[in-house]
């Protein structure tokens, strides 16, 4: 199964007829009274790259961690690759690759070492544990600190590694929780050129962000969850398009200009925008079109902005448009740790 | 599992490994996790002072110090002390095993050995087992240091091998103990927080450096009856002549006891906590 060589962009086949490479039906999980799942239905097929969107504490890590074996769940199916992950659990093992928020490596251990006791430990043919590793230093940057000690790495450093050893026994399917939390922008652009690779190789993959234009870039297909439900589903471009269109910034003259620059704008909005000061904020229709419009109606009534900022729509905008509420407002609860304390109450 | 949805199929076939293969997986992913275990304890040397330089300062405090004030009836003092301090190195040694198991929960480590296909039990097996090689080491180390400071076995080659084996096997049982507390803890800290007060009334409230008759009478009944007391009074026989076969069983017994309660206890905060 695993080294199935792929000549084509699987997921983008219509005529490919396979299960999906991941399937959730009805998943529900409570850790003591916080219901952490109520109900997740998804399915990402195989090939393809989906992004699971949502605030802490949406049930994103939750679902990763039942689909990856690590939780059991209270109710619903999940399977991977056909294989239920509650019945057996071994066999999933066998064909998942899980990169979690933390980087799971062995910081006295060196970048070698990790790799190697990830390799005897995923069963690797003996005489491959060691060229494996190498390979994947290669692959990741990392042959140059391969016989340095985890702790001395940078935090990207430590990201790659733990990517890396996601895919040690060359999973077909990979589940990476949060891989680019914390990193610079260097190191965030650096894993997303490894994981669009894995992704041309035909590597499922289930991400988890808070970032839409993290999702926005590597994902196939976006799921947005919050408080445990999925609540929008769709390619990055439809999500965009029904929920955080570009958002435009005018500065006008003054307070009865952007009044009036409000009353003009309104056609071209997915709402009426809004004015703050001297300045109309508006949520495009359409995208850029909507922006030259709504510039030449400005124009047309005498109305010339002083100042203009275009900004894309974050998963702020998403959330606000979807929830009513900013993404950040969550209760910031760790799920992980909620799950870790959650038998001691 | 409730009903789901829409039916799903199962549309792989699985087979779980036979039997054999899954024994023999289990030792080779429990020898994985313990080389690496091993290399960890090589390379953070303040565990290695903690497990290994420390007993070393208690042998030359209470050789030196606080043994000439201490009157043992009948042995010379250093070889009283030798066993206690053998008992205290193993169980402050098992601290480790907290220390350690509570870092790889944190850290995100014992999830990802979780989404592996590795023995359930890898993780566990490999901490408790490290942590008996380093004990056969640190004692290695601690007799040597004895008989420097002139301490002398009475009996023969035997009875101190089985001396030396039921100190391993107390600190192995001791570690399933401390793999408890690792899992319970908040953090690696918080385990050598939670540690301590279970170690120090086992190891002082001890015959391990005083006779148990210099106690007040309260304190005896505790000191008499408790795991360190029985280990090192056997390994005290067993070195220095007049072993009876009660006091060794009595502290298998214990050793046997504590693995009983204490493994069964952290398999199941294993597989709650990660």
């Amino acid at each position: 199964m695993r080294d199935t060589p792929r000549t084509h962009a699987i997921g983008t086949d219509p005529y490919d007829i396979r299960p999906p490479a991941i399937r959730v039906a009805g998943l529900t999980k409570r850790f003591g009274d916080l219901t952490a799942l109520a109900g997740v239905d998804l399915e990402v097929p195989a090939g393809s790259v989906l992004g699971l969107l949502g605030p802490n504490g949406a049930g994103k890590t939750t679902t990763v961690r039942i689909l990856t074996t690590v939780i059991a769940a209270d109710g619903g199916t999940a399977e991977v690759l056909g294989i239920d992950v509650a019945r057996s659990p071994d066999a999933v093992r066998d064909r998942i690759g899980l990169a979690g928020q933390y980087a799971a490596v062995d910081e006295n251990l060196t970048g070698r070492e990790n790799l190697r006791l990830i390799a005897r430990l995923t069963h690797l043919p003996r005489g491959d544990v060691a060229p494996r590793a190498d390979e994947l230093l290669d692959r990741f940057g990392l042959t140059d600190a391969a016989n340095r000690p985890v702790r001395t790495y940078s935090g990207g450093m430590r990201r790659r590694l733990d990517v890396a050893a996601a895919l040690v026994h060359r999973p077909p399917v990979l589940f990476l929780d949060e891989p680019t939390t914390g990193l610079d922008p260097f190191g965030r652009s650096n894993l997303w050129e490894v994981i669009e690779d894995l992704a041309a190789d035909g590597t499922t993959v289930l991400l988890t962000t808070q970032y839409l234009e993290e999702a926005d870039r590597l994902a196939d297909d976006i799921v947005v969850i919050d408080g445990g439900r999925v609540i929008a589903e769709g390619t990055p471009t439809e999500l965009k398009a029904r929920l955080g269109s570009t958002v435009v910034e005018l500065g006008l003259a003054g307070d009865n200009d952007a009044v009036r620059a409000t009353a003009v704008l309104a056609p071209f909005g997915v709402r009426r925008p809004t004015r703050t000061g001297r300045v109309v904020h508006l949520e495009l229709a359409d995208g850029p079109s909507a922006l030259v419009q709504g510039l030449r109606a400005l124009d047309h009534e005498g109305l010339e902005p002083l100042d203009l900022a275009v900004r894309e729509p974050s998963l702020d905008d998403v959330f606000l448009a979807l929830t009513g509420r900013p993404a950040s407002d969550g209760d910031g609860d760790d799920e992980r740790e909620l799950s870790t304390t959650g038998g001691a109450a | 599992m409730t009903a789901t949805t829409y039916p799903l199929d199962a549309g792989v076939d699985v087979d779980a490994p036979a039997p054999s293969l899954r024994m023999r997986r289990a030792v080779e992913d429990g020898a994985a996790v313990t080389g690496r275990n091993l290399r960890g304890y090589l390379r953070t040397p303040q565990l290695l002072v903690f497990s290994s330089i420390q007993p070393v300062i208690f042998v030359l405090l209470f050789r030196y110090v606080f043994g000439g004030a201490i009157r043992v009836p009948g042995v010379p003092y250093v070889d009283f002390l030798m066993p206690g301090i053998f008992a205290q190195t193993v169980v402050f040694g098992a601290m480790a095993t907290a220390i350690g198991l509570s870092t790889d929960l944190h850290s995100g480590l014992l999830e990802r050995f979780r989404s592996l296909p590795i023995a359930r039990s890898a993780a566990l097996a490999g901490r408790t087992t490290a942590d008996l090689v380093r004990n056969v080491f640190v004692l290695v180390l601690m007799c040597a240091v004895g008989f420097a400071v002139g301490w002398r076995v009475h009996t023969d080659i035997g009875s101190f091998l089985a001396a030396m084996l039921l100190m391993l096997a107390f600190g192995y049982a001791m570690s399933w103990v401390f793999a408890t507390v690792g899992l319970i803890a908040r953090d690696a800290e918080a385990a050598q927080a939670l540690s301590f007060p279970v170690l120090a009334p086992l190891i002082f409230a001890s015959s391990a450096f005083v006779p148990v008759t210099s106690m007040p009478g309260w304190l005896q009944t505790f000191a008499r009856n408790q795991p360190v007391s029985a280990v090192t009074t056997a390994v005290r026989e067993l070195t220095l002549g007049g072993a009876t076969v009660g006091h060794v069983l009595t502290a298998i017994a214990w050793c046997v006891g504590i693995v009983a309660v204490a493994a069964p206890f952290a398999v199941r905060r294993f597989r709650r906590a990660v």
